[in-house]
Protein backbone atom coordinates (compact mmCIF):
# COMPACT_ATOMS: atom_id res chain seq x y z
CA UNK A 1 0.00 0.00 0.00
CA UNK A 2 1.66 3.47 -1.11
CA UNK A 3 2.29 5.31 2.17
CA UNK A 4 -0.36 8.49 2.35
CA UNK A 5 1.51 12.01 2.23
CA UNK A 6 0.76 13.95 5.21
CA UNK A 7 -0.41 17.49 4.99
CA UNK A 8 1.98 19.66 5.34
CA UNK A 9 1.77 23.21 7.44
CA UNK A 10 3.17 26.10 5.78
CA UNK A 11 7.03 26.38 5.99
CA UNK A 12 8.12 28.67 9.21
CA UNK A 13 8.63 32.28 8.01
CA UNK A 14 12.04 32.54 9.70
CA UNK A 15 14.61 34.89 8.47
CA UNK A 16 18.54 33.48 7.02
CA UNK A 17 21.02 35.43 7.37
CA UNK A 18 24.60 33.42 5.66
CA UNK A 19 27.71 34.20 6.58
CA UNK A 20 31.26 33.69 4.57
CA UNK A 21 33.51 33.24 8.01
CA UNK A 22 36.76 33.68 5.29
CA UNK A 23 35.04 37.08 3.76
CA UNK A 24 34.42 38.16 7.00
CA UNK A 25 37.93 37.47 8.59
CA UNK A 26 39.10 39.34 5.07
CA UNK A 27 36.95 42.33 6.12
CA UNK A 28 37.55 42.58 9.76
CA UNK A 29 40.70 42.26 10.23
CA UNK A 30 42.14 44.33 7.51
CA UNK A 31 42.63 41.86 4.83
CA UNK A 32 45.67 40.55 6.03
CA UNK A 33 44.78 36.95 7.18
CA UNK A 34 43.75 33.83 5.66
CA UNK A 35 43.49 31.83 8.47
CA UNK A 36 41.06 31.81 11.58
CA UNK A 37 43.83 31.79 14.55
CA UNK A 38 44.65 33.77 17.70
CA UNK A 39 41.87 35.28 19.98
CA UNK A 40 41.69 38.54 18.91
CA UNK A 41 41.00 37.97 15.41
CA UNK A 42 38.27 35.18 16.19
CA UNK A 43 36.85 38.15 18.84
CA UNK A 44 36.94 40.42 15.79
CA UNK A 45 35.38 38.09 13.50
CA UNK A 46 32.59 37.29 15.80
CA UNK A 47 31.75 41.24 16.99
CA UNK A 48 31.14 41.41 12.93
CA UNK A 49 29.06 38.66 12.92
CA UNK A 50 26.95 39.55 15.97
CA UNK A 51 27.00 43.26 14.28
CA UNK A 52 25.15 41.78 11.68
CA UNK A 53 22.75 39.42 13.27
CA UNK A 54 21.27 42.56 15.47
CA UNK A 55 19.93 43.73 12.18
CA UNK A 56 17.97 40.65 11.75
CA UNK A 57 14.13 40.09 13.60
CA UNK A 58 13.88 36.87 15.41
CA UNK A 59 12.96 34.30 14.38
CA UNK A 60 16.57 34.33 12.37
CA UNK A 61 19.11 31.80 11.46
CA UNK A 62 22.45 32.75 10.83
CA UNK A 63 24.63 30.58 8.85
CA UNK A 64 27.98 30.75 9.70
CA UNK A 65 30.17 29.14 6.29
CA UNK A 66 33.68 27.61 7.48
CA UNK A 67 34.10 25.97 3.69
CA UNK A 68 37.31 28.73 2.69
CA UNK A 69 39.10 28.51 6.29
CA UNK A 70 41.75 26.47 6.57
CA UNK A 71 43.18 26.65 9.56
CA UNK A 72 41.16 26.94 13.14
CA UNK A 73 42.53 27.25 16.36
CA UNK A 74 40.91 25.97 19.98
CA UNK A 75 41.13 30.50 20.20
CA UNK A 76 39.51 30.93 17.50
CA UNK A 77 37.00 28.30 17.75
CA UNK A 78 36.06 29.54 21.04
CA UNK A 79 35.90 33.32 20.11
CA UNK A 80 33.46 32.72 17.35
CA UNK A 81 31.72 29.66 17.89
CA UNK A 82 31.51 29.21 21.00
CA UNK A 83 30.99 32.85 22.46
CA UNK A 84 28.42 33.25 19.45
CA UNK A 85 26.11 30.65 20.95
CA UNK A 86 26.80 31.77 24.47
CA UNK A 87 25.68 35.03 22.94
CA UNK A 88 23.01 33.54 21.15
CA UNK A 89 22.00 31.84 24.07
CA UNK A 90 21.36 35.00 26.24
CA UNK A 91 19.91 37.54 23.77
CA UNK A 92 16.40 37.16 22.21
CA UNK A 93 14.57 34.33 21.88
CA UNK A 94 14.21 32.59 18.59
CA UNK A 95 17.67 33.53 17.17
CA UNK A 96 19.07 29.76 15.32
CA UNK A 97 22.91 29.17 14.17
CA UNK A 98 23.85 26.53 11.74
CA UNK A 99 27.64 26.09 10.88
CA UNK A 100 28.04 25.35 7.21
CA UNK A 101 31.30 24.09 5.37
CA UNK A 102 32.77 21.72 8.60
CA UNK A 103 35.41 19.67 7.63
CA UNK A 104 37.67 17.51 8.91
CA UNK A 105 40.57 19.72 9.92
CA UNK A 106 37.62 21.95 12.02
CA UNK A 107 35.66 19.30 14.26
CA UNK A 108 38.72 18.74 16.89
CA UNK A 109 38.65 22.77 17.80
CA UNK A 110 35.06 22.76 17.53
CA UNK A 111 34.35 19.96 19.35
CA UNK A 112 36.33 20.38 21.98
CA UNK A 113 35.09 24.58 22.95
CA UNK A 114 31.32 23.10 22.80
CA UNK A 115 32.32 20.76 25.11
CA UNK A 116 33.97 22.84 27.62
CA UNK A 117 31.02 25.17 27.29
CA UNK A 118 28.66 22.41 27.63
CA UNK A 119 27.33 23.51 24.11
CA UNK A 120 26.46 21.59 20.85
CA UNK A 121 25.34 22.94 17.40
CA UNK A 122 23.88 22.16 13.88
CA UNK A 123 26.87 21.68 11.46
CA UNK A 124 26.86 20.36 7.76
CA UNK A 125 29.30 18.50 7.52
CA UNK A 126 29.05 17.18 4.17
CA UNK A 127 27.19 19.10 1.50
CA UNK A 128 23.61 18.08 2.38
CA UNK A 129 24.28 16.15 5.60
CA UNK A 130 23.86 18.01 8.93
CA UNK A 131 25.19 16.54 12.61
CA UNK A 132 25.22 17.48 16.13
CA UNK A 133 28.51 18.88 17.47
CA UNK A 134 29.18 18.78 20.74
CA UNK A 135 27.79 17.93 24.40
CA UNK A 136 24.39 16.22 24.87
CA UNK A 137 22.51 13.33 26.34
CA UNK A 138 21.91 9.86 24.47
CA UNK A 139 18.15 10.72 24.37
CA UNK A 140 18.39 14.17 22.76
CA UNK A 141 21.18 12.96 20.21
CA UNK A 142 18.48 10.05 19.65
CA UNK A 143 15.40 12.65 18.97
CA UNK A 144 17.49 14.87 17.13
CA UNK A 145 19.01 12.27 14.65
CA UNK A 146 15.30 11.17 14.18
CA UNK A 147 14.24 15.06 13.48
CA UNK A 148 16.85 15.25 11.19
CA UNK A 149 16.39 12.45 9.28
CA UNK A 150 12.60 13.15 9.46
CA UNK A 151 12.78 16.80 8.95
CA UNK A 152 9.47 18.04 10.52
CA UNK A 153 7.74 16.66 13.18
CA UNK A 154 3.98 17.52 12.95
CA UNK A 155 2.43 18.95 16.40
CA UNK A 156 -0.20 16.16 16.37
CA UNK A 157 2.71 13.72 16.21
CA UNK A 158 4.31 15.30 19.42
CA UNK A 159 2.40 12.03 21.65
CA UNK A 160 3.71 9.61 19.88
CA UNK A 161 7.38 10.74 20.51
CA UNK A 162 6.55 10.95 24.14
CA UNK A 163 6.10 7.39 24.26
CA UNK A 164 9.72 6.98 24.09
CA UNK A 165 11.55 6.85 27.33
CA UNK A 166 13.23 10.57 28.11
CA UNK A 167 12.53 11.43 24.25
CA UNK A 168 9.57 14.25 25.66
CA UNK A 169 12.36 15.86 27.77
CA UNK A 170 14.89 15.93 25.23
CA UNK A 171 12.98 17.10 22.71
CA UNK A 172 12.63 20.11 24.54
CA UNK A 173 15.71 20.66 26.11
CA UNK A 174 17.02 20.30 22.12
CA UNK A 175 14.10 22.98 20.92
CA UNK A 176 15.56 25.21 24.13
CA UNK A 177 19.42 24.91 23.10
CA UNK A 178 17.70 26.25 19.72
CA UNK A 179 19.18 23.16 18.76
CA UNK A 180 15.54 22.10 17.07
CA UNK A 181 12.80 24.97 15.81
CA UNK A 182 9.32 24.67 17.03
CA UNK A 183 6.83 27.10 15.04
CA UNK A 184 5.13 28.84 17.19
CA UNK A 185 1.97 29.04 15.30
CA UNK A 186 1.35 25.12 14.85
CA UNK A 187 3.65 23.83 17.05
CA UNK A 188 5.41 21.67 14.79
CA UNK A 189 8.97 20.52 15.16
CA UNK A 190 11.81 21.59 12.39
CA UNK A 191 15.47 20.41 12.21
CA UNK A 192 17.34 23.54 11.56
CA UNK A 193 18.14 22.20 8.47
CA UNK A 194 14.61 22.56 6.63
CA UNK A 195 15.35 26.19 7.64
CA UNK A 196 18.06 26.84 5.76
CA UNK A 197 16.82 29.55 2.83
CA UNK A 198 19.34 32.47 2.39
CA UNK A 199 18.09 35.05 0.45
CA UNK A 200 19.33 35.91 -3.15
CA UNK B 1 85.35 42.10 30.80
CA UNK B 2 83.92 38.42 32.12
CA UNK B 3 84.52 35.58 29.37
CA UNK B 4 81.84 32.85 30.25
CA UNK B 5 82.20 29.51 28.11
CA UNK B 6 78.75 28.39 26.62
CA UNK B 7 78.15 24.54 26.52
CA UNK B 8 79.06 22.84 23.26
CA UNK B 9 75.52 21.23 23.19
CA UNK B 10 72.87 23.12 23.43
CA UNK B 11 69.35 21.57 22.90
CA UNK B 12 66.30 20.72 25.24
CA UNK B 13 67.96 18.82 27.70
CA UNK B 14 70.65 21.84 28.31
CA UNK B 15 69.23 24.42 29.26
CA UNK B 16 69.41 23.92 32.95
CA UNK B 17 73.15 24.27 32.32
CA UNK B 18 72.88 27.19 30.18
CA UNK B 19 70.93 28.93 32.65
CA UNK B 20 73.35 28.01 35.49
CA UNK B 21 76.04 30.53 33.34
CA UNK B 22 73.75 33.58 34.11
CA UNK B 23 74.33 32.72 37.82
CA UNK B 24 78.31 33.42 37.62
CA UNK B 25 77.88 36.88 36.07
CA UNK B 26 77.65 39.59 38.03
CA UNK B 27 77.41 43.67 36.62
CA UNK B 28 80.48 43.74 34.91
CA UNK B 29 80.50 43.30 31.06
CA UNK B 30 80.33 40.04 29.70
CA UNK B 31 81.39 37.78 27.06
CA UNK B 32 79.70 34.26 25.92
CA UNK B 33 82.24 32.68 24.10
CA UNK B 34 80.58 29.85 21.88
CA UNK B 35 83.09 28.97 19.05
CA UNK B 36 83.60 25.72 20.43
CA UNK B 37 79.79 25.18 20.06
CA UNK B 38 78.65 21.27 18.52
CA UNK B 39 75.62 20.92 18.66
CA UNK B 40 72.43 23.46 19.22
CA UNK B 41 68.21 23.06 18.70
CA UNK B 42 65.67 25.22 18.40
CA UNK B 43 65.29 25.01 21.80
CA UNK B 44 68.99 25.83 22.43
CA UNK B 45 69.04 28.67 19.95
CA UNK B 46 66.29 30.66 21.73
CA UNK B 47 68.08 29.63 25.23
CA UNK B 48 71.04 32.14 23.93
CA UNK B 49 68.89 34.43 23.17
CA UNK B 50 66.77 34.87 26.81
CA UNK B 51 69.98 34.22 28.71
CA UNK B 52 71.42 37.20 26.48
CA UNK B 53 68.08 39.26 27.23
CA UNK B 54 68.12 38.78 30.67
CA UNK B 55 71.98 39.52 31.03
CA UNK B 56 71.40 43.27 28.59
CA UNK B 57 69.07 44.17 31.35
CA UNK B 58 71.00 43.03 34.45
CA UNK B 59 74.20 44.71 33.48
CA UNK B 60 72.83 47.52 31.36
CA UNK B 61 74.36 46.51 28.26
CA UNK B 62 74.48 43.83 25.02
CA UNK B 63 76.65 41.20 25.92
CA UNK B 64 78.73 40.29 23.51
CA UNK B 65 78.74 36.91 22.02
CA UNK B 66 81.17 35.00 19.64
CA UNK B 67 79.95 32.22 17.60
CA UNK B 68 81.83 29.32 15.12
CA UNK B 69 83.02 31.14 12.32
CA UNK B 70 83.16 28.92 10.22
CA UNK B 71 82.01 24.80 9.83
CA UNK B 72 77.93 23.39 9.97
CA UNK B 73 77.31 25.10 13.26
CA UNK B 74 77.92 28.54 11.84
CA UNK B 75 76.05 27.58 7.91
CA UNK B 76 73.17 26.20 10.25
CA UNK B 77 72.74 29.34 12.35
CA UNK B 78 72.63 31.20 9.48
CA UNK B 79 70.42 29.36 7.85
CA UNK B 80 68.04 29.30 10.88
CA UNK B 81 67.93 33.29 11.11
CA UNK B 82 69.74 33.27 14.49
CA UNK B 83 71.98 36.90 13.73
CA UNK B 84 68.80 38.92 13.06
CA UNK B 85 67.48 37.86 16.34
CA UNK B 86 70.69 37.62 18.08
CA UNK B 87 71.97 41.05 16.42
CA UNK B 88 69.36 42.92 18.66
CA UNK B 89 70.57 41.32 22.22
CA UNK B 90 74.18 41.42 21.32
CA UNK B 91 77.41 42.80 20.35
CA UNK B 92 78.57 40.52 17.67
CA UNK B 93 82.35 40.53 16.81
CA UNK B 94 82.74 38.90 14.28
CA UNK B 95 79.74 39.72 13.03
CA UNK B 96 76.86 36.33 13.23
CA UNK B 97 76.24 34.25 10.71
CA UNK B 98 73.87 35.67 8.34
CA UNK B 99 71.00 33.60 6.37
CA UNK B 100 71.60 32.29 3.28
CA UNK B 101 70.06 32.36 0.11
CA UNK B 102 68.31 29.14 0.35
CA UNK B 103 66.45 28.36 3.42
CA UNK B 104 64.01 25.78 1.74
CA UNK B 105 65.58 22.77 4.36
CA UNK B 106 64.10 24.96 7.26
CA UNK B 107 60.69 24.33 8.78
CA UNK B 108 60.91 27.54 10.93
CA UNK B 109 63.44 29.84 11.29
CA UNK B 110 63.41 31.87 14.92
CA UNK B 111 60.50 34.35 14.75
CA UNK B 112 60.05 36.76 17.20
CA UNK B 113 56.62 36.87 18.92
CA UNK B 114 55.49 39.97 19.84
CA UNK B 115 51.70 40.57 18.67
CA UNK B 116 49.13 38.93 17.02
CA UNK B 117 50.21 39.61 13.59
CA UNK B 118 53.80 37.67 14.53
CA UNK B 119 51.25 33.98 15.15
CA UNK B 120 49.49 34.87 11.98
CA UNK B 121 53.03 35.17 10.02
CA UNK B 122 53.74 31.49 11.47
CA UNK B 123 50.93 29.95 10.36
CA UNK B 124 51.37 31.12 6.89
CA UNK B 125 54.64 30.08 6.66
CA UNK B 126 54.33 26.83 7.90
CA UNK B 127 51.04 25.96 6.02
CA UNK B 128 53.72 26.64 3.16
CA UNK B 129 56.18 24.42 4.22
CA UNK B 130 55.33 22.00 6.55
CA UNK B 131 53.40 20.11 4.33
CA UNK B 132 56.48 17.96 2.58
CA UNK B 133 58.42 18.29 5.93
CA UNK B 134 55.60 16.75 7.83
CA UNK B 135 54.77 13.88 5.09
CA UNK B 136 58.60 13.39 3.77
CA UNK B 137 60.11 13.40 7.04
CA UNK B 138 57.95 12.64 9.47
CA UNK B 139 55.34 10.44 7.56
CA UNK B 140 52.63 11.93 9.22
CA UNK B 141 49.78 12.39 7.29
CA UNK B 142 48.80 15.24 5.18
CA UNK B 143 45.78 16.18 7.55
CA UNK B 144 48.73 16.94 10.06
CA UNK B 145 49.98 20.03 9.58
CA UNK B 146 46.84 22.01 10.22
CA UNK B 147 47.25 20.52 13.47
CA UNK B 148 50.81 21.54 13.66
CA UNK B 149 49.54 25.21 12.52
CA UNK B 150 47.28 24.98 15.50
CA UNK B 151 49.93 23.56 17.71
CA UNK B 152 52.40 26.88 16.93
CA UNK B 153 49.57 28.93 17.31
CA UNK B 154 48.76 28.09 20.51
CA UNK B 155 52.08 28.14 21.52
CA UNK B 156 52.83 31.48 20.41
CA UNK B 157 49.74 32.73 22.16
CA UNK B 158 51.08 31.56 25.15
CA UNK B 159 53.53 34.30 24.91
CA UNK B 160 51.14 37.04 24.39
CA UNK B 161 49.03 36.20 26.55
CA UNK B 162 50.60 35.27 29.89
CA UNK B 163 54.91 36.84 29.68
CA UNK B 164 53.42 40.54 29.09
CA UNK B 165 57.13 40.26 27.64
CA UNK B 166 58.52 39.19 23.60
CA UNK B 167 59.19 35.90 22.62
CA UNK B 168 60.48 33.43 20.26
CA UNK B 169 59.34 30.70 18.19
CA UNK B 170 61.52 28.32 15.70
CA UNK B 171 61.13 24.72 14.45
CA UNK B 172 63.43 22.12 12.55
CA UNK B 173 63.83 18.60 11.66
CA UNK B 174 66.73 16.77 13.29
CA UNK B 175 67.46 12.98 12.33
CA UNK B 176 68.24 11.46 15.76
CA UNK B 177 69.98 8.28 14.58
CA UNK B 178 71.39 7.03 17.09
CA UNK B 179 69.29 8.26 20.06
CA UNK B 180 65.90 7.25 18.56
CA UNK B 181 66.74 5.68 15.34
CA UNK B 182 64.68 7.75 13.50
CA UNK B 183 63.88 11.86 12.30
CA UNK B 184 62.52 14.17 14.52
CA UNK B 185 60.77 17.83 14.88
CA UNK B 186 61.67 20.16 17.29
CA UNK B 187 59.53 23.37 18.10
CA UNK B 188 61.17 25.55 21.37
CA UNK B 189 59.21 28.36 22.08
CA UNK B 190 60.67 31.06 25.31
CA UNK B 191 60.21 34.31 26.54
CA UNK B 192 61.89 36.30 29.66
CA UNK B 193 58.34 37.40 31.23
CA UNK B 194 56.77 36.65 34.26
CA UNK B 195 56.45 33.00 33.62
CA UNK B 196 53.43 30.52 34.96
CA UNK B 197 53.64 31.80 38.76
CA UNK B 198 53.53 35.72 37.53
CA UNK B 199 51.17 34.59 35.13
CA UNK B 200 48.87 33.02 37.47
CA UNK B 201 49.71 34.09 41.12
CA UNK B 202 46.73 36.78 41.29
CA UNK B 203 43.64 34.36 40.54
CA UNK B 204 45.20 31.01 42.02
CA UNK B 205 47.63 31.73 44.71
CA UNK B 206 45.24 31.73 47.43
CA UNK B 207 43.94 28.10 47.16
CA UNK B 208 47.68 27.16 46.94
CA UNK B 209 48.65 28.90 50.09
CA UNK B 210 52.37 27.83 51.08
CA UNK B 211 52.52 25.42 48.65
CA UNK B 212 52.23 27.97 45.56
CA UNK B 213 55.34 28.11 43.64
CA UNK B 214 56.73 27.24 39.97
CA UNK B 215 55.94 23.50 40.36
CA UNK B 216 52.35 24.66 41.60
CA UNK B 217 51.38 27.00 39.07
CA UNK B 218 53.16 24.46 36.49
CA UNK B 219 50.58 21.51 37.44
CA UNK B 220 47.84 23.89 37.75
CA UNK B 221 48.11 25.23 33.79
CA UNK B 222 49.14 22.16 32.59
CA UNK B 223 46.91 19.36 34.08
CA UNK B 224 44.51 21.75 35.43
CA UNK B 225 44.59 23.96 32.50
CA UNK B 226 44.11 27.29 34.66
CA UNK B 227 44.70 30.58 33.90
CA UNK B 228 44.58 33.83 35.27
CA UNK B 229 41.38 34.78 33.05
CA UNK B 230 37.84 34.36 34.40
CA UNK B 231 36.55 32.83 30.97
CA UNK B 232 35.94 29.43 31.08
CA UNK B 233 37.20 28.77 27.62
CA UNK B 234 40.77 30.20 28.17
CA UNK B 235 43.38 27.56 28.93
CA UNK B 236 42.36 25.15 26.39
CA UNK B 237 44.91 25.41 24.30
CA UNK B 238 47.81 23.52 26.22
CA UNK B 239 45.36 21.03 27.11
CA UNK B 240 44.57 20.65 23.08
CA UNK B 241 48.53 21.14 22.30
CA UNK B 242 49.16 17.74 24.93
CA UNK B 243 46.81 15.56 23.44
CA UNK B 244 48.06 16.15 19.98
CA UNK B 245 51.55 15.38 21.04
CA UNK B 246 50.49 12.51 22.82
CA UNK B 247 49.09 11.42 19.99
CA UNK B 248 51.96 11.73 17.96
CA UNK B 249 54.45 9.85 20.67
CA UNK B 250 56.20 13.37 21.37
CA UNK B 251 57.30 15.10 24.24
CA UNK B 252 56.11 18.79 25.87
CA UNK B 253 57.96 20.29 28.14
CA UNK B 254 57.77 23.76 30.08
CA UNK B 255 60.01 25.12 32.04
CA UNK B 256 59.24 27.97 34.26
CA UNK B 257 61.07 29.83 36.97
CA UNK B 258 62.74 26.90 38.69
CA UNK B 259 60.40 24.30 37.44
CA UNK B 260 59.55 22.00 34.60
CA UNK B 261 56.92 20.11 33.68
CA UNK B 262 56.61 16.71 31.19
CA UNK B 263 54.79 15.11 29.09
CA UNK B 264 56.95 12.06 27.95
CA UNK B 265 56.65 8.92 26.34
CA UNK B 266 59.14 5.57 26.82
CA UNK B 267 61.86 6.92 24.82
CA UNK B 268 62.29 10.17 26.96
CA UNK B 269 64.02 9.86 30.26
CA UNK B 270 63.08 13.22 31.43
CA UNK B 271 61.06 13.35 34.75
CA UNK B 272 57.18 14.37 34.71
CA UNK B 273 57.87 17.53 37.24
CA UNK B 274 60.76 18.54 38.52
CA UNK B 275 62.03 21.71 40.89
CA UNK B 276 64.42 23.46 42.35
CA UNK B 277 66.20 23.81 39.16
CA UNK B 278 68.44 27.30 38.57
CA UNK B 279 66.15 30.26 38.41
CA UNK B 280 65.24 31.41 35.07
CA UNK B 281 62.65 34.36 33.99
CA UNK B 282 59.74 33.61 31.62
CA UNK B 283 58.65 29.88 30.14
CA UNK B 284 60.55 27.94 27.57
CA UNK B 285 58.44 25.23 26.01
CA UNK B 286 60.04 22.28 24.40
CA UNK B 287 58.04 20.15 21.91
CA UNK B 288 59.66 16.87 20.35
CA UNK B 289 57.57 14.94 17.44
CA UNK B 290 59.20 11.99 16.37
CA UNK B 291 58.51 10.13 12.81
CA UNK B 292 55.43 7.84 12.66
CA UNK B 293 55.68 4.36 12.68
CA UNK B 294 53.60 1.86 11.87
CA UNK B 295 51.57 2.22 15.59
CA UNK B 296 50.98 5.28 15.58
CA UNK B 297 50.60 6.00 11.55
Amino acid sequence: MAEREEPRGPDPQIDAFSVDVRALLDRSVANLYSHLVTRPTGRAVRLAIEKQLEELDPPSLSLVDLSSVSVLDYSCADEVVAKLLIGQREAALGSFLVLRGVGAHHREPIEAVLERHDLAVVAETDPERFELLGSGSESERWVWTRLESQRRLPARELGGLARVAGASEALEALISRRLLFQDPLHGDVHALSTLIRVPD
Amino acid sequence: MKVVQLPHSLDYRGLDELFAVGEEIGDAKVLFDARRLRWIDPVGMIGILSLGKVVAERIGTRPALQLPEQGEVAGYLGRMGFAAAAGEIFEAEPPLPTRTASASDVLLEITPITRNHDVHAVVERVQDRAGTILSRSLHYPPTAVVQFSVILSEVCQNILEHAEAPGWVCAQTYNWKKRLGRPVLVIGVGDVGRGFQGSLAGEHSGRFGDRWGDSTALEAAFIHGLTRFPDQGRGQGIQQIRKQVRRWNGVIAIRSGSARIADVPDWEELPPLEDGLVRFPGSQITIVLPAATTENE
